[in-house]
Formats: C-alpha cells, structure tokens, sequence
C-alpha cells in the first residue's frame, strides 16, 4: 500500500477531529494520528499500572484489618483495583501495544503510575483516608474520563466507576466510625487527613498553565475536564464531608469565595510533587521493587505455561496421527 | 456464665475447622499485589475471600454452640498462639507462587473431600457451610491443580520448584488424618467423617494429581504435628502479631 501524502493525511486528521467534534466515539480499528495513539497509550497504561501498584499501600493492611468483616471487604476491595488493572491493560492492547511492553516501560522507569501510591500507610486509618479521599478523587477524574473519546477507555471507566463508588464508600465508612470512636482513634482519623490530604490534591496534576499534555487532549476529547477544574471540583465536594465527619482539614487558605462560587485553597507543593514524580517519594523504590519481584517470578511462570501448551501441542499432534 | 448444651468437643471440632481457614486465609492476603500474574492477584484474592468468609461462618458457629457470649472477632483476634488450633501446613508462609500452589493443592484436596462429607453432618448448621464450602473448593483445586499440571510439566525450574515445594511440605500432611479423641467423637455422633475413609480418598486423588504434573509424591517421612494441640511452629507467632496488631493496641474498641 502506498504511503498517504502529506495532503492525505492531513485530510484524514481533518476528517478525524470532525468526529471528535461530533462526539462519536473512536474504536480500534479506526484510522488515528498516530500523536492521538500514542497519548492514549501513555494515559492508559499509566491508568492500568496505577491501579496494579495501588494495591500495595492498602495490600498492606490486608492482613491486619481490625476485624475479620473489615478484612474481607479491603480484601474484596484491592481485588477490584487488580480487575481495573486487567480492563484497562486489556484496554491498552486494542491500540496495538502489549501488556509485556507496558510492564517493561513501567520497570524502566519510562511509563508512570499516580504518585499517590509512593506514600506509606501508617494506621488503619490510611485505609479509610485512601478509599474516602484517593478514590474520591479517582472518581472526579474517572467520571470525567467516562466521556473520552476512545471506546474502549470510555466503557471501561463505566465500570470502573461503578466499583470505585462502593469504595469511597468503605473508605468513609471507616473514617466514620473512627471520627465517631475513641480519642485515639480520632487522633489516627486526623492524622490520616493530615498526611492524605496535599498528595491527594497532587494527584489531578500540574496547573493547566504547566500540564505538557493538556491542551492536545482536551482538543482530541481524551480530557473532558482540565486539571485545575477537577482539582476544584474535589476540593468543594470534600469540605462538607470532612466537617460531618468532625475532621479538619489541613489546609489554612481553604475559604469559601462567594464571588468565584468556590472554596479558595492554598498551594500545593510543587517541589514535593515533582520529587514523587521523578522517584523520590517515600515509597517509590519499595512499589517498584516490588513490582519487579514480581515480574522476576512472573518469567519463570510464564516460561513454564509456553513450554507446557508446547507440549500439549506436540501431544495432541502425535495422538491425532497415530 | 451460661450453660452450654453442647459437647466441648463439638464445639472444638468446629473451632478446628474455622482456624483451619482462618489462617490459610490470613496466608493468601499476603499475596494480595505481590503475585507474579495480575491475573494471579484476582485469583488469589477470590481463594482468600472464600478462605476468610467460611472461617467468619465457622468461628461464628463456635461462639454459638460455647453460648453466644463471644464473637467472630474475639476468636481470631483475642486468643493466645496456644488456642490456635490449625494444622501447621496452613501457617507456613506463602514462599513463592509454586509453594503457594502445592500447598492449596493438598490443602484444596483435603478440604474438598472433608466438605463433601460434612454435607452429612448431623450438625445442620455444618451441613449448610459444608454446602456452600464445596463448591468454593472444588472451584479451588480447579484452579490449583490445573497450575500444579503447568508448572510440573512445564520446564525444569519450574518442575524443580514445585518438586521441592511438594518435598518440604509433605511431612506436614501426616497431620491432616491423625485422628484424635475430638474426631473421634464427631465420627461417634455423626458430625464429623472417618479420616482413615477421607485419607484414602485424599492419597487416590492426589496420587493422580501428582502424575499428571509429572511429579513424585515424596516417600512419607515421620509426620510433623502439633497444631491441634495448639503447638504451632515459629511461623505463627509473626502471623498472629500481624494479624491481630490494631486490636492488641487498642482493645475494646470499634472498628
């Protein structure tokens, strides 16, 4: 096939963003710029290892839940995180990459995964910071993404989603109970809010002013909603859920501002966001280490699955011969 | 106090059994992130899912029949190493995914024949979990023994891993059929089965289990026990001192 010509693919980008503007959605299949391809690639599997390595702080307090019904719904619960790393991994496939790249873009360090999870999980009470506010905020962005424009991404946050949801639910849950309970266990609420609160905040990324990838998406309808606007929406949604739980939040510029209809709120710190990025957080070299642990046990295994079906496969010949 | 109408050892032979998931429950959270495979992660989540809700219906069963004044909790998280009552095989740690697998494998085996026959139990209420257990471990040994079949004829290390796995743990299987005066009464009245009947069956199906994954079942060597008298070995009191953490430091309260 002959390659198109600059007029061809211009046409055919033009033809494409027309679609976008249309709101139809793009499957797999479909003619994309390849930049279109390849952004998606990165949010996606950037989605599917953050919800892989997101099982290890809350994995944490698996085994010492604080009784045997908190056990198995955080144990229900990290399970979920697994099977949206699975959907979107899967997700990630129909643009043409394979999960085995993504697993070793991610171990080289070239792909990420939400900077949230290089924070350790000190208290039971993590465990109900984390469902209430990183899956809180998880949702603001993934109801967003339910519109994208790429089929299969917008479907899987359909179900994401739904999940997502019983989770802030546990996660509140729990911080109600502990709001409710003894002082100490008031104390561990609070401390949990304290530490949770900024790198929650973090996680829906640079200001729209320094976002590298924002406006490109936000044209292709991959990003529905910018950062900041997700960001704002988190915050005025938390302010009345932390005052019924008694909590404060640790935040002394966070005011309402009746001319912008909003809660006002301070700075994150970008110098902290930017070290977690670039590998620095508390955690970073414990999640990866793990995750090439795993990858280590995952060769010999897969090696033994493909030299099996090989063997099968020589069997059943032979026995249909013979 | 209030009167218990039922046997200490009814009550006993149930508690064995909660502990027994309990534990190996309590074992397979740990792989919960760290498994090799996500498709692993949710597999093995689901077989601990299984695990932690039969020990809540089995620990829940105790505290009824020893009078209702104690509950799930105080079982799994107030009780001393000594009043564990679980085979040791449930307690050693997870080691890597070829260990994981042979010890579900003889422990799915053992489990999927015992339930079978509690469906009988005289005891309704062990009948009902026996019902439910069942198809949760035959689900179980599905998956296991099929991995246990790829992994032993799969290449040489992963034969060598499972072959050693299956050789270091099978001293502890001895365990699962020593029968003492506690399976002796639940055989007596009906609750319980025959161990020499269900250690038959066990040998005839993991005897073909084992040929099919091109493995050799390990020449038996004196058996390694203790368990069920409530003599663990060093494993578990790391095991319990995870477990049991928020509620030794801040007892009495709600969660």
């Amino acid at each position: 096939m002959a390659t198109p010509s600059n007029v061809a693919i211009a046409e055919l980008e033009e033809a494409f963003q027309q679609r976008i503007d249309r709101e139809e959605k793009i499957e797999p299949k479909d003619w994309m710029p390849d930049a279109y391809r390849q952004n998606l690639i990165r949010q996606m599997s950037q989605h599917a290892h953050s919800e892989v390595v997101g099982q290890l702080p809350e994995g944490e307090w698996i085994t010492r839940a604080p009784t045997l019904r908190r056990k198995a719904i955080l144990l229900a619960k990290v399970q979920d995180e697994a099977g949206h790393g699975l959907y979107l991994y899967s997700a990630t496939e129909t643009l043409g990459v394979s999960r085995e790249e993504l697993t070793e873009q991610l171990l080289a360090g070239s792909a990420k995964y939400a900077s949230i999870f290089n924070y350790p999980t000190l208290t039971w009470a993590d465990v109900g910071a984390i469902g209430w506010l990183v899956d809180g905020a998880a949702i603001v962005n993934q109801i967003s993404l339910c519109r994208t424009s790429y089929g299969p991404y917008a479907r899987a946050m359909v179900r994401i989603c739904k999940e997502e949801s019983f989770h802030v639910r546990q996660g509140y849950e729990i911080m109600t109970v502990l709001a409710r309970g003894s002082a100490e266990q008031r104390a561990m609420a609070q401390d949990a809010l304290d530490r949770w609160w900024w790198p929650t905040l973090m996680m829906f990324g640079p200001h729209d002013t320094d976002s590298a990838h924002s406006g490109r998406s936000m044209r292709w309808k991959i990003k529905r909603q910018s950062n900041d606007e997700l960001r704002q929406k988190f915050v005025d949604q938390s302010v009345a859920q932390a005052e019924f739980l008694g909590l404060a939040i640790p935040d002394k510029a966070l005011k309402w501002n009746d001319t912008r209809n909003h809660f006002d709120f301070g700075e994150i710190d970008w110098d902290e966001f930017r070290a977690v990025l670039d590998g620095e957080g508390p955690c970073n070299h414990e999640r990866m280490e793990a995750r090439r642990k795993a990858d280590e046990e995952a060769r010999w295994i897969r090696g033994a699955t493909l030299a099996y079906a090989e063997k099968e496969r020589v069997r059943s010949s032979t026995g249909t011969e013979s | 106090m209030r009167e218990t109408t039922y046997d200490p050892a009814h009550i006993e032979y149930v508690l064995r059994l909660g502990d027994n998931a309990l534990i190996l429950g309590q074992r397979l959270c740990e792989w919960s992130g760290h498994s090799a495979l996500v498709e692993e992660d949710v597999a093995m989540a689901n077989i601990a899912l299984d695990y932690i809700g039969r020990a809540r219906d089995l620990l829940t069963l105790a505290c009824e029949l020893d009078g209702g004044n104690q509950s799930e909790d105080d079982l799994a998280f107030k009780r001393d190493e000594e009043e564990f009552k679980n085979f040791l095989l449930c307690e050693l740690p997870i080691g890597d995914f070829a260990w994981t697998i042979v010890r579900q494998v003889l422990l799915d085996t053992y489990h999927f024949h015992l339930y079978d026959q509690l469906q009988r139990s005289s005891d309704q209420k062990l009948a009902t979990i026996a019902a439910k257990s069942i198809k949760e471990s035959t689900s179980h040994l599905r998956h296991c023994s099929h991995w246990l079949t790829r992994l032993g004829d799969g290449t040489d290390e992963s034969h060598r891993r499972v072959q050693d796995a299956l050789n270091e743990q099978w001293r502890f299987t001895g365990e699962l059929f020593a029968a003492d005066a506690i399976d002796e009464f639940a055989l007596a009245v009906g609750i319980g089965p025959d161990l020499s009947d269900l250690r038959e069956r066990w040998h005839a199906q993991i005897a073909s289990i084992l040929h099919h994954a091109t493995l050799t079942q390990p020449i038996d060597a004196p058996p390694v026990a203790g368990g069920r008298q409530g003599l663990h070995t060093e494993h578990m009191a790391g095991l319990l001192a995870c477990m049991q953490s928020v509620q030794r430091a801040y007892p009495g309260l709600e969660w």
